[in-house]
């Protein structure tokens, strides 16, 4: 059994558990999501642990079904960045010349436009859907990774062992999958933790900005939304997302801290 | 025995290790040496890698790079040991009374500053000289040194001069607060060898002009009988055996320095030339792309099935860009090359599975020659699998037998290559390249990176593979030792252009050309006084200069 630090371990046990309450939220929350069970704006209680909500919804049960839609969509995002990204930056490594430079260029166009905004413009002429949401986060995000994965890759790409593949005639799904990916994964996967948490926030923005999950679908970022205005009168129910996504931001960042120290010792592995 | 200037007693140096999977422990890599440097001598240490060299080295001067630590034992430095005195009395020694010459120059001189600046710094930080003394001295040392216009040099900066040139200057840079001991770490091992004799020569001349003592660590035996007065042969740390140079060369005692004398000296008898030629190269020319010269102009050569022709020459000559068009990865400018009786196209991607199969390939670096993810059964495996589609259990009975003829075991096929040797990983490599069962293999300086005894193991381990695969080699090297050793015909290099071709005994036999001679002339020989012989006799300045 390997030892895991004390620092990682906080990580994955909170990773875990807001993973595990996002899975079996419907068991766990004690009131359904959109059900008016109170006053407006209640206080903490035996009843209603994190108090009510602006409309009086339970908190808690709204939180609990929240972190679902964020944390479902947030990874989501993230597969579909890294699966586009990654393959398209270790093609353009391995292929190069003026194939790598359309796609690179093409790709620092996308990039010169703020993320927040280019997305704003596209969600106000598309049907604001989940999956739509997922697939433009995941795009747009796409273009962090393809930087990441091609710099990695064209690296790995001029080591001896790419090219003794390539005069063994090897094709390039092979150089890409076996040759390149393995000794490209740990960046990749450390990278990946980052990306998560500016998933959970970039969905939680535009959420906060009426462009994302819509309501009544409970989210972190629409959670604030309903709330921000109990703010001024001493109403914290805005507070309990903020803490939940910064959490869940610090936790995962835990975890990837170790998984890529672990990854890089290992086996001769890149350092 | 209290004049010596440096006394080292029962000297002890651990270090830390962290094996993956395992907690991390302490070992001991120096395990009690002992030894005296009077003032004004040479001794030199030599051993493989890992012997413990450069860490006795740094001792000298209470110094251990990276988690190494002293301890145990005694380093008496001008009276004092050292290991116990204080932070301020060791910066004091560091950079003054003993100075460190590494092994590379271009990684050690900041490329920001320029050399002058660099050279004098020690000196003058400790206030033992004014600037313009410095300075002075610093001219004083280029000019010993042999180095071109000694006035102005060091108002350039590294990048400006050559490899040679340069380690040069880190001598001066060493000699310059006038040191009573300089630590040289294979200072030349980098270098091509005809431009490693003109360091070396300057490198001697600068130690007995100045009158200091020096440490000289290298591997290469025959370099270091050249230089110092007395040699300690250390293996794994411990001393083997510790002499004055002409018993340790003409009289060793101990196996392990019989075998380092004797290292050079294997002979391999030259075949005569068949019939067909399994590789012809005609006119070739080639240049890298977005460069407006040839690195390679009207190169013609042939190579005999089950044979091997050495093509040999320094870097810059254009062997390795030699090896690169024969594979099609830099299809020439002109030119044709013809393979086992067809025309081979021109580049590789073009080429069929069978071409690519027949002509297989080792490198230099076997560590980035095979990938770290990948057991050694899979790098051995891929091969059989590619080419010959096998699977499953006949896949392992072959990755075995090919296991046994590089003479290394079936536990071997599930370990990854970081658990390797330096010598067991260029075995992998011959290994993969068998797998196919090539026509000809193309060996690109595989032995470079070996100790040398390490080094001939494989020589020969490749010497039997061809009696028994029958497989011709084109193998690149810069070293003329390696050649006598394995070839039957040889290419001489020089700048792109093949300056001599023919048979070994062709090749070797006088009357010589000007740059086959020098080239000829600068290989360290194992026995006294060759620097001096070599210096004198020599018609061509060497290319470094």
């Amino acid at each position: 059994m390997m030892k895991i630090p004390l620092a990682a371990m906080i990580g994955l046990i909170f990773t875990a558990s807001y993973f595990l309450v996002a899975i079996f939220a419907p068991f766990l929350a004690p009131y359904g999501m959109a059900e008016v069970v109170g006053g407006v704006w209640e206080p903490m209680s035996a009843k209603h642990w994190l108090g009510t909500d602006n409309i009086g919804r339970d908190l808690l049960s709204r939180m609990i079904y929240g972190g679902r839609t964020t944390i479902f969509i947030a990874t989501a995002a993230t597969l579909v960045s890294f699966t586009t990204g990654s393959v398209l930056g270790f093609t353009a490594a391995v292929i190069g010349g003026w194939v790598d430079q359309a796609m690179s260029r093409f790709v620092d166009l996308i990039m010169s436009i703020p993320t927040l905004i280019f997305a704003l413009v596209v969600l106000s002429v598309m049907p604001v859907t989940i999956p739509m949401l997922i697939i433009v986060m995941g795009l747009l995000d796409a273009t962090r990774v393809y930087r990441l994965s091609r710099a990695v890759a064209v690296d790995i790409n001029v080591m001896d062992f790419v090219e003794a593949a390539k005069l063994r005639g090897e094709g390039r799904a092979w150089i890409i999958f076996r040759e390149i990916l393995p000794n490209a994964l740990s960046p990749l996967v450390a990278e990946m933790g980052l990306r998560f948490i500016f998933m959970v926030l970039f969905v939680s923005t535009l959420s906060f900005l009426g462009l994302g999950v819509q309501p009544p679908e409970a989210d972190w970022g629409g959670i604030v939304k309903e709330n921000k205005d109990g703010i001024v009168w001493g109403i914290g129910a805005a507070l309990w997302p903020a803490v939940a996504i910064a959490t869940l931001a610090i936790s995962v960042n835990l975890v990837a801290d170790w998984v890529l120290n672990r990854t890089t010792s290992l086996k001769g592995g890149r350092g | 025995m209290t004049d010596s200037l440096v006394k080292i007693r029962g000297l002890k140096i651990g270090a830390t290790v962290y094996p993956p999977g395992e907690k991390p422990h302490d070992i001991e890599i120096v395990h009690g040496v002992d030894f005296d440097l009077e003032k004004g001598k040479v001794l030199g240490l030599i051993g493989e890698s890992g012997a413990g060299k450069s860490t006795i080295g740094l001792a000298t001067m209470a110094y251990g790079r990276g988690g190494v630590e002293l301890t145990g034992g005694e380093v008496w430095v001008n009276g004092r040991d050292i290991l116990k005195t204080s932070v301020k009395d060791l910066r004091r020694l560091r950079g003054t009374e003993v100075t460190y010459v590494s092994q590379s120059a271009a990684a050690s001189f900041n490329p920001a500053k320029k050399i002058m600046d660099q050279v004098i710094e020690a000196a003058i930080s400790q206030g033992k000289f004014s600037k313009k003394d410095a300075e002075a001295r610093a001219v004083e040392l280029f000019r010993k040194l042999g180095l071109p216009d000694p006035d102005n040099i060091g108002s350039r900066y590294p990048h400006q001069v050559s490899g040679g040139q340069l380690q040069r200057c880190m001598t001066a840079l060493a000699l310059c607060p006038e040191p009573d001991l300089v630590v040289f770490d294979e200072p030349t091992t980098a270098l091509d060898v005809t431009t490693q004799i003109d360091v070396l020569m300057a490198i001697k001349e600068a130690i007995r002009d100045t009158g200091v003592a020096a440490l000289y660590i290298t591997h290469d035996l025959a370099v270091v009988a050249q230089v110092s007065d007395d040699i300690m042969v250390l293996k794994m740390g411990d001393t083997v055996e510790y002499g004055s140079v002409d018993q340790i060369i003409n009289n060793p005692q101990e196996d392990y320095t019989k075998a380092l004398v004797s290292v050079r000296s294997s002979e391999h008898p030259e075949k005569p030339p068949t019939t067909e030629p399994v590789l012809k190269c005609e006119h070739i020319t080639a240049r890298y792309k977005g460069t407006n010269f040839d690195v390679l102009h009207d190169v013609n050569v042939e190579l005999r099935p089950g044979q091997t022709l050495a093509v040999v020459g320094e870097s810059g000559s254009g062997k390795s860009t030699l090896a690169r068009v024969i594979t099609g990865l830099l299809p020439p400018r002109d030119g044709r090359i013809e393979f086992d009786g067809r025309e081979l196209s021109r580049d590789m991607a073009s080429r069929s599975r069978e071409d690519l199969r027949e002509l297989q390939m080792i490198y230099q670096m076997a560590d980035v020659a095979m990938n770290p993810r990948q057991t050694v059964g899979t790098i051995i495996g891929r091969p059989l699998e590619f080419y010959f589609g096998l699977k499953g259990a006949e896949k392992r009975k072959r990755i075995i037998e090919l296991l046994d003829e590089i003479e290394m075991g079936v536990e071997f096929i599930d370990r990854y290559p970081a658990e390797l040797s330096g010598g067991q990983k260029q075995r992998v490599c011959i290994a993969r390249a068998l797998a196919a069962k090539p026509k000809l293999i193309i060996c690109d300086e595989v032995t470079s990176a070996l100790d040398p005894l390490v080094a001939e193991e494989i020589l020969n381990l490749l010497l039997n593979l061809q009696e028994i695969e029958d497989v011709a080699y084109l193998f690149i090297t810069h070293d003329l030792a390696t050649v006598k050793a394995i070839a039957d015909s040889i290419a001489v290099m020089y700048q792109g252009n093949l300056v001599r071709y023919g048979t070994k005994t062709e090749v070797l036999s006088p009357p010589f050309d000007d740059y086959t001679d020098l080239l000829l002339s600068s290989v360290p020989e194992m026995r006294l006084g060759w620097l001096e012989e070599v210096i004198a006799n020599r018609k061509m300045e060497s290319a470094g200069n």
